[in-house]
């Protein structure tokens, strides 16, 4: 076992862990944080995807004793005071979203896209969410809402803020 | 119908933003994986590696004794206990239908079958235990190739004797719904066109995204069953009648379930297990599978190889189809199993009037993970072989293939239309969403654009695929079911409660997994009642509070559910209109209700339905003679399918030097009847259409020589991603269904059933002129490349199209590889 401390949505939190314990198995198993989801044990999926320190990670692909020291964002921690962020507000405004297995991990994906490039092209928005896959909505809808969020947070330049 | 018909309809039609998302969004979910019990352990299951095997010995001792191991259980300690994975639809008297025990004590029938459960206080120490469980296999020979399991060379199960299931027949002369059809074919052989293809459904996963997850809970007076599935009220039947434990003390729960697809819709074999592991120990138990479990043993589906004969006259008339399928079944006859090509018997003469038709479909078991279910089941491969003919035809008469089509397809004025196949399509108008589909396509510029390119000999071609498709869905009429021999019927059940504060609870027997229920249900339900949306609930997928109904599968849920919730919303206004009457002193007859008010008559004297609620709950003044009650239920039996349809059109390049094909346009027009939520309905058909695209280009379940799955993961079974993708150009023409109150046809699967064959035929058009006439799905790059520079001009492709039917012609096993 191992200590560690880390930061998750704002919260601190310390705690002993096996080596070997993935970060999304962490948050799921020993935080509760289960709107984090694994779709896949190869990497391939991108359901887990979170940020440490502000950048898209698949929390599958890393270890939870990576993460100490670290600060881990989570869907769950992506809107604030009750407001929803402009990327959640978006694929919830071009129904981005069906089932929603696949859609925490679509967002986060979707805000650090963002963050890099607030002013996508439909092919970078299609190629930044390569990594992430859905069967439900056929992507169609899920490009419309990240190009939604980024032409909507013109205004105050935050579509990825955070 | 009611006064409520002239009521306004304010909220079918709007583009309401889903309630489901607020939710999902921020990640307040129920998955059931995400679910923890007290006291509650683990699973994980131990697997044959092998396709056909005895099982000589299980030494468990080592898992046992491993950290935190609650216990190890094989089938042998179980036995009965267990129960069985059931077969609800025999397709023929005679079907042969191995028994399934979820977890076998003797012989493995597929790699993958569970042969041992590992019970651990973690899912971690669970897993690690499994590593250590001992199993002494004695292999058998496995039966894997489709066609040669049809000649029982090997056998997948050998007490059986065959591996042939059942042989189920449907032709138009017997019926007397049609001509005979080898009366056509010789006629057609002697002076007209006689088209013969072998097309391949190959095998697909339907890779949900959510791993399926089962808890079990057997600490209360009631044993419950979370479960990650589409159909919650079938597994309740199926375990109190396989499990022995009364339906009453059984409560199934679907929680949030991450799609479906047709691959939730089963009563699975981790199921089963873990419901007997948790009545055993007492304890609450989980199990949750890996993505190569789920790739590996969850049912896959389609696998089917289709032989054709069509016969026209010289124009391109058609005068009869004729359609003999092998469809393999895997190792067991699962719980839809050889109905799902049966689904498809009544769907390969589509929109068109084919004099005379025969179907038949020899169902087979082999040692590869069983078969059922997969978006579209049945119609899909219906729909693709006779758009993929439909093509071929207009090759050989040298006509446009939309010509072809519209000179064979039943005319808008001829609805209701009785088929071939004997199904009664109640409306549909194919000239006008084929028009609509041709405007938006900008067909003639395109067709334009091909002939140039195809004059200046540009290595990069462009193909233009055609599918004017229609399905049958909202299953279904329980007559017709019955008549079928299916296992149960197809209403759908749906109740109204009006609560003392105003809201609507409805509950719902259908069990959404994405679909959006919630939303659309509460738009229906808002219209009917006169209430905002807002306060309309929906409830559903817990069999305690929703105790009846038959579940979400084959795009029923708005044909049939939909309009059980209006007939049980009907009966509510029919119910408060003699409490209304009364509290406003007027005759009941001179009562009417309208959005959401009952009023009297000429006077401006009214009550809202909400006050009436609010009195009836007090009940301090109602009438004599009736009980103080609104709310109310019905079970609504459908009393036909219903025939969304459409005209798909798709544009191809194909770079003839390399084969790498590139989708560059998409046009879908629907006719899906009365659209609730446009919104909704284009999530459902821009899904459906990239699950279809998909088959076409990508997906391949690809097993090896010893029947290992190579596709076992998400690095080799290619789902496609958003980059390789493109957005798609839909609308809609209406003809409402006739057959229930809000005309209103299904949507769900329809985008998966007609765009498999649009992008085929695309990429065949593409390279047509180089001699290609077909090319095996998926088309890779390299398939599209052989077929190109393999064939001499007007020579068959690789693997493809073999007119006489040769079945020792290489490459033609159902085993071989994706890019073979
Ligand atoms: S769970 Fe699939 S990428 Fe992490
Ligand atoms: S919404 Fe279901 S997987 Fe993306």
């Amino acid at each position: 076992m191992t200590q560690i401390s880390l930061t998750v949505d704002g919260t601190q939190v310390t705690d002993d862990v096996e080596p070997r314990m993935l970060l999304v198995q962490y948050l799921r198993e020993k935080l509760g944080k289960t709107g984090t989801v694994i779709g896949c044990d190869t990497s391939n999926c991108g359901a887990c995807t979170v940020h440490l320190d502000g950048r898209s990670v698949k929390s599958c692909n890393v270890l939870a004793v990576q993460a100490d020291g670290h600060e881990v964002t989570t869907i769950e921690g992506l809107a604030t005071d009750g407001q929803l962020h402009p990327v959640q507000e978006a694929f919830r405004e071009c129904h981005g979203l069906q089932c929603g297995f696949c859609t925490p991990g679509m967002i986060m994906q979707s805000v650090d896209l963002l963050n890099e490039n607030p002013h996508p092209t439909e092919q970078e928005v299609r190629l930044g969410l390569e990594g992430n896959l859905c069967r439900c909505t056929g992507y169609h809808n899920i490009v419309k809402s990240v190009l939604y969020a980024a032409e909507h947070a013109g205004q105050d330049e935050k579509a990825g803020a955070r | 119908m009611t006064a409520t018909a002239e009521r306004p309809a304010a909220e079918v039609g709007k583009d309401r933003r889903r309630k489901e998302d607020q939710r999902l969004v921020t990640g307040r979910t129920r998955w059931t994986d995400n679910l923890t019990l007290p006291g509650m352990v683990h699973l994980a299951m131990v697997r044959s590696p092998f396709a056909h095997a005895k099982i000589s010995s299980i030494d468990a001792s080592a898992a046992k004794s491993a950290p935190n191991v609650v216990g190890v259980f094989t089938g042998a300690d179980f036995g009965d206990e267990l129960g069985v994975c059931i077969n609800a639809w025999p397709i023929t008297p005679e079907q042969v239908t191995p028994n399934h025990s979820p977890m076998p004590a003797d012989r493995v029938a597929f790699a993958g079958e569970i042969v041992a459960v590992v019970v651990a206080r973690t899912a971690a120490e669970a897993r690690d235990a499994a590593e250590l469980v001992d199993v002494e296999y004695d292999e058998l020979p496995a039966a894997l190739d489709l066609k040669e399991a049809a000649n029982d060379t090997v056998l997948s199960h050998p007490d059986s004797g065959t591996n042939k299931s059942a042989l189920w027949v449907f032709d138009s002369g017997e019926a007397g719904t049609g001509g005979d059809v080898e009366q056509a074919i010789t006629k057609a052989r002697a002076d007209g066109i006689v088209i013969e293809r072998e097309y391949r459904q190959q095998r697909l996963i339907p890779a949900f995204m959510e791993p399926r997850s089962v808890v079990v809970d057997p600490t209360g007076e009631q044993l419950t069953m979370w479960s990650a599935t589409q159909i919650p009220h079938i597994l309740r039947f199926a375990l109190a009648a396989t499990t022995g434990v009364p339906e009453s003390k059984i409560r199934v729960i679907a929680p949030d379930v991450g799609g479906g697809f047709g691959g939730k819709l089963q009563a699975t074999p981790e199921e089963w297990i873990a419901w007997a592991v948790a009545r055993r120990i007492q304890k609450p138990v989980k199990y949750t599978e890996t993505r190569s479990e789920s790739l590996q043993s969850a049912h896959h589906g389609r696998d089917q190889w289709q032989k054709l004969t069509l016969a026209a006259t010289k124009d391109g008339t058609v005068t009869g189809f004729k359609v003999d399928l092998l469809a393999d079944l895997g190792a067991y006859v699962a719980i839809v199993g050889g109905g799902v090509p049966v689904l498809g018997a009544f769907m390969f003469n589509a929109i068109y009037k084919f004099p005379s038709y025969r179907f038949s479909c020899q169902t087979v078991l082999t040692n590869k993970a069983w078969t059922d279910a997969y978006r579209g089941a049945g119609r899909p491969e219906a729909t693709y072989a006779v758009e993929r003919i439909m093509d071929e035809l207009a090759a050989e008469v040298g006509a446009d293939p939309l010509e072809i089509r519209e000179k064979n397809w039943i005319p808008h004025e001829e609805f209701p239309f009785t088929t071939v196949a004997g199904l009664t399509y109640d409306s549909g108008n194919y000239e006008a969403a084929t028009a609509k589909a041709k405007a938006m396509f900008d067909y003639d510029a395109l067709r334009a654009e091909q002939k140039k390119r195809r004059d200046a000999g540009d290595p990069v071609q462009l193909g233009i695929g055609i599918s004017t498709f229609t399905e049958m869905c909202g299953l279904a009429p329980s007559r017709v079911l019955g008549t079928l021999d299916y296992g149960a019927g197809g209403w759908e059940h749906a109740s109204v409660r009006m609560l003392a504060t105003g809201k609507v609870e409805v509950v719902t027997g259908t069990s959404a997994h994405g679909q959006g229920h919630e939303t659309a249900f509460s738009q229906i339900v808002a219209d009917r009642l006169g209430v905002p949306f807002e306060d309309v609930e929906i409830l559903h997928g817990d069999t305690q509070v929703s105790h009846k109904g038959l579940d979400t599968y084959g795009s029923r849920s708005l044909t049939v559910g939909g309009e059980a919730l209006v007939r049980a919303a009907d009966k509510v206004i029919e119910k408060a209109k003699p409490i209304a009457a009364h509290l406003l002193e007027a005759n009941v007859d001179d009562v009417e209700f309208s959005a959401g008010t009952f009023s009297v008559k000429g006077t401006d004297q009214g009550k809202t339905i909400q006050e009436i609620a609010l009195s009836t709950f007090a009940a301090h003044d109602y009438p004599e003679g009736i009980e103080p009650n609104i709310d109310a239920e019905s079970t609504y039996d459908p009393v036909n399918f219903s025939f969304p349809h459409g005209t798909h059109l798709c544009a191809m390049e194909v770079d003839t030097e390399t084969g790498q094909t590139t989708m560059r346009k998409y046009v879908a027009c629907d006719d899906i009847g009365t659209i609730i939520n446009p919104l909704i309905v284009s999530g459902q058909v821009h899904g459906g259409l990239v699950q279809g695209i998909a088959q076409a280009l990508w997906e391949e379940a690809v097993y090896d020589d010893s029947g290992t799955l190579v596709s076992g993961s998400f690095v080799d079974y290619l789902l496609p991603t958003a980059a390789d993708t493109i957005s798609f150009d839909i609308d809609h023409t209406t003809s409402p269904s006739t057959t229930n109150s809000l005309g209103t046809k299904g949507v769900g699967e329809a985008g998966t059933i007609a765009s498999t064959p649009a992008v085929v035929n695309a990429i065949v058009d593409a390279v047509r002129h180089r001699g290609v006439t077909d090319i095996l799905m998926p088309c890779t790059p390299e398939r599209v490349w052989k077929a190109i520079n393999s064939s001499g001009p007007g020579g068959s492709t690789e693997a493809a199209a073999m007119p006489h039917f040769d079945t020792e012609e290489p490459g033609t096993s159902s085993t071989e590889g994706a890019g073979a």
